[in-house]
């Protein structure tokens, strides 16, 4: 690891403070993503700015229709919470099942928003349920947020503190976990509000999580896994290495995104 | 921070890994380091409270936090009972990944004392053995669970 200057933040203020000084800054939530990334020297930043423990970014609580968590909750606190399991049961079950307990001990779902890698779980539920992702400020859609591989529409030193999540009718993620990293090779996360059906997969494309506009059209008429049976999913654009081909992820992406709407149906 | 109960108080590198700390600083060479790439397990230590992977944390990020290590598992001679429980049960051959393996193992009947074999593999998909081979050690986890579930 290159040499580097840490510096913990107490406070929001404090943390765009320490941005706002140095150029090649970088927060640190969780540092799931970023340490490794660090040690594997692909990156230098001048100062990390830790934000693993501003209060201001922690917690999870029902504001009026929605669910509001925060950027640097850790992803053990959003799987046990009976608020989460009570108001969308499926982000719950997204989240205990990104990494292993002590990747969930540390990660934030900050963290991997902000990082868009096109493997990763969040980024599905975050555009599938259409949640607002604030920063400290603006407030961003979902579908205006994710702009590609890695690519967010996050301006430098914008710093994430929370997502508000509407809460669907019934929603669900299966996803298809690379058996070593347990990365999604495809994952799907349907949530159904009452007829306006919305579908996001991950893990599939080259060019990171997106909207699936037939399943949710086909869904929105019929909600069933059989409306899912007469789409055909394109190979191009779907991401070709040693773990798996174009062909096989896009039906890999049937597959998950049947088996959600399976689970959907039969009430799990 | 503190250590297995004692305060400890040193001048590191920023750049220091939560991991080389412990070994080279403290000379608490039971955490061990496997991969060095996240994946493993071997380095799990509990950082207050929770397991976590001490090759993928700056020391910085555990200023001031509780730490314990496999080092403070036992109680003098007493063995802390997931220790017993792999020794008993053969849950390993080498030993390698051990340490992290007790560790993660204790962090996970922390959160759930009478876990079914599916929360146990659920539970360990962060440690990796190269040579015992998992069935014995769930059936430590079992034993363990038991033990401290009528203790
Ligand atoms: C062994 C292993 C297995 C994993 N398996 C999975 C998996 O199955 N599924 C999955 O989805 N992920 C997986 N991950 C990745 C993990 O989910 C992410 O690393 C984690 O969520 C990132 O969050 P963090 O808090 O650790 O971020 P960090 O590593 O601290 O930061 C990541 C990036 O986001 C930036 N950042 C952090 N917080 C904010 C913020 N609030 N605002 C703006 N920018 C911010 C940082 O500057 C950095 O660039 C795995 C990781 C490991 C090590
Ligand atoms: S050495 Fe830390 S996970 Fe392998
Ligand atoms: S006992 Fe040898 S690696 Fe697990």
């Amino acid at each position: 690891m290159y040499p580097l200057t840490y510096a913990r933040a107490r406070t929001l203020s404090e943390a765009r403070e320490l941005l706002a000084k140095h150029d090649e800054a970088r927060l640190l939530a969780g540092g799931m993503t970023l340490i490794p990334t660090l040690k594997a020297r692909l990156a230098a930043p001048s100062l990390l700015v830790d934000i693993g423990q501003v209060q201001e970014l922690q917690g999870i609580e029902a504001k009026g229709d929605r669910l509001v968590i925060g950027a640097g909750t850790r992803y053990v606190d959003i799987a046990r919470s009976a608020l989460v399991k009570r108001m969308i049961p499926a982000l719950a079950y997204l989240v205990s099942r990104v990494g292993d307990p002590q990747v969930r001990n540390r990660g934030t779902m900050g963290g991997s928003v902000a990082n868009n890698d096109p493997v990763a779980d969040s980024p599905a539920a975050v555009l599938a349920l259409g949640a607002t992702v604030r920063t400290e400020r603006r407030e961003i859609a979902a579908d205006e947020y994710f702009k590609g591989l890695f690519e967010t529409a996050l301006a430098p030193g914008e710093i994430i503190t929370g997502f508000s999540f509407p809460v669907p009718a019934r929603a669900a993620y299966w996803k298809f976990a690379h058996p070593a990293s347990g990365y999604a090779m495809a994952g799907a996360f349907v949530a159904d509000f009452g007829g306006a059906v919305r579908v996001a997969v991950t893990g599939a494309s080259s060019s990171g999580v997106y909207r699936w506009k037939e399943a949710e059209d086909a869904l929105g008429r019929r909600f069933a896994p059989a409306a899912l049976d007469a789409l055909e999913v394109s190979p191009d654009g779907m991401s070709s290495d040693i773990h798996g081909s174009a062909d096989y992820r896009a039906n890999l992406v049937q597959v998950m995104a049947r088996r959600a709407v399976d689970a959907i149906a039969a009430g799990r | 921070m503190t250590v297995n109960g004692n305060k400890v108080s040193h001048e590191a590198e920023d750049r220091t890994l939560l991991v080389e700390f412990l070994r080279d600083t403290l000379g608490l060479t039971g955490t061990h380091v496997g991969c060095d790439t996240s994946q493993c397990g071997c380095c799990t230590v509990h950082v207050d409270g929770r397991a976590v992977k001490s090759c993928t944390m700056l020391v910085g990020q555990a200023n001031g936090a509780q730490v314990r290590t496999i080092e403070g598992m036992a109680e003098g001679e007493r063995l802390h009972p997931v220790q017993q429980a792999f020794t008993e049960c053969h849950a390993l051959q080498c030993g390698f990944c051990t340490p992290g393996m007790i560790m993660a193992v204790a962090g996970l009947l922390q959160d759930n004392p009478s876990p079914s074999d599916e929360d146990i593999i659920h539970g360990l998909e962060g440690n990796l053995c190269r040579c015992t081979g998992y069935i014995n050690i769930v059936k430590a986890v079992k034993q363990a669970s038991k033990t401290i579930g009528g203790a």
